[in-house]
C-alpha cells in the first residue's frame, strides 16, 4: 500500500493552529451580515421571481429595507410583518414592494414576539424543501449507484444552458460523473443572481436557479438511463455565495465551489464581506447534503510551484476548519489541489506524487479534487494530452475522490466536444487499468517522495502558525497565499456588510445552527 | 529516391510549399473534428466530403467514433494539392528583435537609467488574467519570467474586469511608457469594442502618442492590433522575452536612443 510515514503530532498541530484561525475569524465577524446573506433569506422564504425591471425581488426587498434605514435588523421580521399584516405569501409582497404599492414603513407593527414567529414560520418551509431534494438525492444515489473512483469531472461552459445540456449528457454517456457548469465570466462580480433560462454568456454560462432546474433534470434523465446517479457541479463563489448557495439546494445541485479565499485572491472581493458570506453560504450546503469544493488548486497558477506548494496545504487545513465550523461533515468538504509542478525540472512526476499523497493523507475522509497541472500546457495539444495521460495515473494511484479531468485543450480553448471525450477515455483508462496499484506498491522510506511529503508539511506547520500568530486578515494583506496581497478594506463589496442592530434576527440562520449540531 | 535527390527536388520549387508527412511533397495533413450525424457510411462519405472542401485530395477517415447524441468524432488524413508559393505571402509582424533578458536589462540600464512602467489590465467584463499574468508576474510562462522578475521593468497588473477609464487614469498617475490590454472573451467580438475604445480614451486625453500601447489574446494578432489602432499586437506562443524585448526596443526607439 502506498503510504506515507507522517508524524502524527505535526498534522494534529496543523489542524489545532487551522482551527485556531477559523475560530478567530469567526468571532471577529460573528456581528455582521451581509446583503446578500439577506437576500438568501428572502429566496428560502419563496421570493424567486424578478421585478418588471428586470431586478431581482430579493434584490428589491433587501434594497427597500436599505432606503428605510433598516438594514440593521434584517429581513425576515420585517418581511414575515407585512406577510401577516397583509395576509400574502412572500412573493406577493415582494412584487408589491417593487410596484410601491406597499412600503414596509407604513404597515402595522405586529411586535417583535409575532413576526419572529412568523418568519420562523417561512424558513421552516424552505428549510423543508431543502431537505426534501436532500432525501432525492439519497434516494437517486441508491436506486443509481456510482462505483468508479475518482470521480471523473468535466466542464461544459458553451454560455447557452440549451447546447451545455446536450454537451453535459453526451459527457455523462462517455464517463463523467461530475460535470460542471463554468459561470459566465464576471459573474463572481455581480452583486445579484440573474434569472431564468440563459443562452448567452461569456467564458461560461450564467448561475440561475432555473439553468440548474434545466440541467438538472436533464442529468436525472441520463441516470436513469445509464443506471448511475451524475452530479451537477455550480459556483457559489464571488458576491452572491449564500445566495447561490440556496438555489442549488432548493434544485438539487450535488458540488458547489465555494471559497473565500479563492474569491479574496483571485477576484478582488473583499475579505470581510466574502467570509462573512462563506460562513452562511457553508451552513446552507451542509444542510442541503452539498459537497464544497475549495479553490487551493489555483494558488500554484501565479507563484512557483515548487517552493510555494507548502501554501497549498496550509490553505488546505484553514479551509477544512471554516467548513467544519459551519457545520459540513468530512465527507462533503471537497478540498481542491493542484501541484502545478514544471514538467521538465527532473523527478517532477515525483514530486506531484509528493503533494497529491500527502493531501490524500492529511484529510482521509474528505473528497479530495486533484486538479492536473494546467499552466505548463501550450498549443501543442499532443504533449499536452501525453501530459494529463501521466497525470491521470497519479490520481488514481494516490486514490483521490474527484478528478478534475485535464483537456489537451487546456491552453486554447473550452473543450471541444471531442477534447472532452478524448480526456474522459484517457481518465477512465488509468481508473481501470491501474485500478488496484496503489494497494500492490510502497514508497522507499527516506526516498524523493516521502522527504518532499515531509518537507510540505513541515513548511505548511510553520505557515500556519505565522497566520495564526498575526491572524487571517494580516497574512492576507502579507500575500501570503498565492502571492497577492489584499488588504482587509479593500476589494469589491465591502459596501454590502453591516453591523446587525439589537433587533438583528435571521431564522433561517437559527433554525441551521440548531440543527447542524453549530455554535 | 535517393538522399542528394531529395536535396535537390527541394532546391529547385524551395518557394512552393505542402505540408510534410514523412517524405518531402507528400502534402498530408491530418485533420480531426466532429460531425453533427451518427457514426455510419453517410457519416464517414461526409467527413470526406469535409476533407474534399478543405482541398484535401484522396481523404481517408482513419476513425470514426461515436460521441453520443448523434454526434461523431473523426480522424482523417489527407493530401494537400496545391502547394502554398511563400514569394506571394504578406507577413505583418512587429519590426523588433527578440533578446535575451541580459540584454534587454542592460540596453534599458544603459541608454534610459530608469525603468520602463508598465501598466497592464484585462479590460471590460474579462476576467480571464492567464495571458496577462503569464507575461507579467514573475513566474512568468513556460520557463521564461515575466516583466516583474526584470529589474528594468516597473510593472502594475491591474488584474481582470478593469474599466477602460481606470486602466487610463492609473497609466496617466504612473506616468506609464507602455500599456498592456489584455482581452481573452471573444464572444460576440466584445473585444474589439473593447480595444477600440480604449484608443478613443486615449485620443481624448491627448495620451496616445504618450505611450506604446500593446493588446495581447489568444485571437489577437499583429495585423488585427494595427488595424485597430495599437503599436503592436500578441498572439498564442508569445513569451514574456517577446514583449520584452519588444518593450525595451520601442520605448528607446520613440526616444532616438536605439
Amino acid at each position: 500500500m502506498l503510504r506515507l510515514d507522517l508524524d502524527a503530532s505535526k498534522v494534529r498541530e496543523c489542524h489545532e493552529l487551522a482551527e485556531s484561525i477559523a475560530r478567530k475569524v469567526n468571532e471577529e465577524l460573528s456581528g455582521r451580515s451581509t446583503v446578500t446573506i439577506e437576500r438568501t433569506v428572502a429566496r428560502l422564504f419563496g421570493v424567486e421571481g424578478v421585478a418588471p425591471s428586470g431586478v431581482p425581488l430579493a434584490n428589491v426587498l433587501v434594497d427597500h429595507l436599505i432606503s428605510l434605514g433598516r438594514l440593521e435588523d434584517g429581513l425576515a421580521i420585517h418581511l414575515a410583518n407585512a406577510c401577516a399584516a397583509l395576509g400574502l405569501s412572500p412573493e406577493e409582497v415582494a412584487e408589491k414592494v417593487a410596484t410601491k404599492e406597499v412600503d414596509f414603513g407604513s404597515l402595522p407593527w405586529l411586535g417583535v414576539e409575532e413576526s419572529r414567529a412568523k418568519a420562523r414560520e417561512l424558513a421552516g418551509a424552505g428549510l423543508a424543501k431543502i431537505r426534501e431534494r436532500r432525501k432525492e438525492r439519497e434516494e437517486l444515489l441508491e436506486a443509481y449507484p456510482v462505483h468508479g473512483k475518482p470521480w471523473l469531472y468535466v466542464i461544459v461552459a458553451t454560455g447557452d444552458i440549451c447546447e451545455d445540456i446536450i454537451q453535459a449528457r453526451m459527457a455523462a454517456a462517455q464517463g463523467a460523473d461530475v460535470i460542471a457548469v463554468i459561470r459566465s465570466t464576471g459573474q463572481s462580480l455581480l452583486d445579484y443572481v440573474p434569472h431564468g433560462a440563459t443562452r448567452e454568456g461569456y467564458g461560461g454560462t450564467y448561475a440561475t436557479q432555473e439553468n440548474f432546474r434545466l440541467m438538472r433534470a436533464a442529468l436525472d434523465e441520463e441516470s436513469k438511463r445509464l443506471g448511475r446517479y451524475v452530479r451537477l457541479v455550480n459556483y457559489c463563489s464571488g458576491l452572491c455565495m449564500p445566495e447561490i448557495a440556496a438555489m442549488g439546494a432548493l434544485e438539487r445541485v450535488d458540488l458547489m465551489l465555494n471559497d473565500a479565499m479563492y474569491g479574496i485572491l483571485f477576484r478582488d472581493i473583499n475579505a470581510e464581506r466574502t467570509l462573512v458570506d462563506q460562513r452562511f453560504s457553508r451552513m446552507v450546503n451542509a444542510y442541503a447534503g452539498i459537497i464544497i469544493n475549495t479553490g487551493e488548486d489555483n494558488y500554484l497558477t501565479t507563484v512557483d510551484a515548487v517552493s510555494a506548494g507548502h501554501s497549498v496545504v496550509a490553505s488546505q487545513f484553514i479551509n477544512y476548519h471554516f467548513a467544519h465550523l459551519s457545520g459540513l461533515k468530512d465527507e462533503q468538504i471537497g478540498l481542491g489541489h493542484a501541484f502545478q509542478i514544471d514538467p521538465n525540472i527532473e523527478d517532477s512526476f515525483l514530486l506531484e506524487m509528493a503533494g497529491a499523497l500527502l493531501v490524500r493523507e492529511l484529510f482521509p475522509s474528505c473528497p479530495v479534487k486533484f486538479m492536473p497541472p494546467t499552466v505548463h500546457k501550450t498549443g501543442d495539444i499532443f504533449s499536452a494530452h501525453a501530459l494529463d495521460a501521466s497525470f491521470n495515473l497519479v490520481s488514481v494511484m494516490t486514490g483521490q475522490s474527484i478528478h478534475l479531468v485535464g483537456m489537451l485543450t487546456e491552453a486554447v480553448h473550452t473543450p471541444l466536444l471531442m477534447d472532452r471525450y478524448l480526456s474522459i477515455r484517457a481518465a477512465a483508462y488509468a481508473r481501470t487499468a491501474a485500478k488496484r496499484l496503489r494497494c500492490e506498491l510502497s514508497l522507499e522510506k527516506g526516498g524523493i517522495i516521502e522527504r518532499r511529503a515531509q518537507e510540505i508539511l513541515d513548511r505548511a506547520l510553520s505557515l500556519l502558525r505565522d497566520v495564526e500568530g498575526k491572524g487571517l486578515f494580516r497574512a492576507l494583506e502579507e500575500g501570503v497565499f498565492a502571492g497577492i496581497s489584499r488588504k482587509r478594506d479593500g476589494g469589491k463589496g465591502l459596501e454590502g456588510v453591516f453591523t446587525k442592530g439589537p433587533n438583528y434576527y435571521n431564522p433561517v440562520e437559527e433554525a441551521l445552527k440548531e440543527q447542524l449540531g453549530i455554535e | 529516391m535517393k538522399p542528394e535527390m531529395n536535396v535537390e527536388m527541394r532546391g529547385e520549387n524551395k518557394h512552393l510549399i505542402l505540408p510534410y508527412g514523412d517524405h518531402h511533397g507528400d502534402g498530408v495533413v491530418q485533420v480531426s473534428f466532429t460531425l453533427p450525424l451518427p457514426d455510419g457510411p453517410l457519416g464517414d462519405e461526409a467527413a470526406r466530403q469535409v476533407m474534399r472542401q478543405m482541398s484535401l485530395a484522396d481523404p481517408q477517415v482513419a476513425e470514426s467514433v461515436p460521441l453520443g447524441e448523434n454526434y461523431t468524432f473523426y480522424v482523417g488524413y489527407g493530401k494537400l494539392a496545391r502547394p502554398v508559393d511563400v514569394t506571394k505571402l504578406k507577413v505583418a509582424r512587429p519590426l523588433w528583435d527578440k533578446i535575451d533578458p541580459v540584454q534587454v536589462e542592460r540596453l534599458v540600464n544603459e541608454r534610459l537609467g530608469r525603468p520602463i512602467v508598465v501598466v497592464g489590465a484585462a479590460t471590460g467584463s474579462d476576467a480571464h488574467t492567464v495571458g496577462l499574468d503569464a507575461i507579467l508576474n514573475y513566474k512568468g510562462f513556460a520557463g521564461d519570467h515575466g516583466l516583474e522578475a526584470y529589474s528594468c521593468f516597473k510593472v502594475v497588473n491591474m488584474g481582470s474586469q478593469v474599466p477602460n477609464e481606470e486602466l487610463v487614469a492609473r497609466a496617466k498617475e504612473e506616468e506609464a511608457d507602455a500599456i498592456l490590454v489584455s482581452q481573452v472573451v471573444t464572444q460576440g467580438n466584445v473585444h474589439l469594442t473593447n480595444l477600440t475604445n480604449l484608443v478613443e480614451i486615449l485620443e481624448a486625453e491627448g495620451w496616445r502618442d504618450r505611450v506604446v500601447l500593446v493588446a495581447g489574446g489568444p485571437r489577437i494578432t499583429h495585423a488585427l492590433a494595427l488595424e485597430l489602432g495599437y503599436d503592436a499586437g500578441f498572439g498564442p506562443m508569445t513569451r514574456p522575452q517577446d514583449v520584452a524585448s519588444y518593450l525595451a526596443q520601442e520605448v528607446l526607439r520613440r526616444k532616438s536612443l536605439y
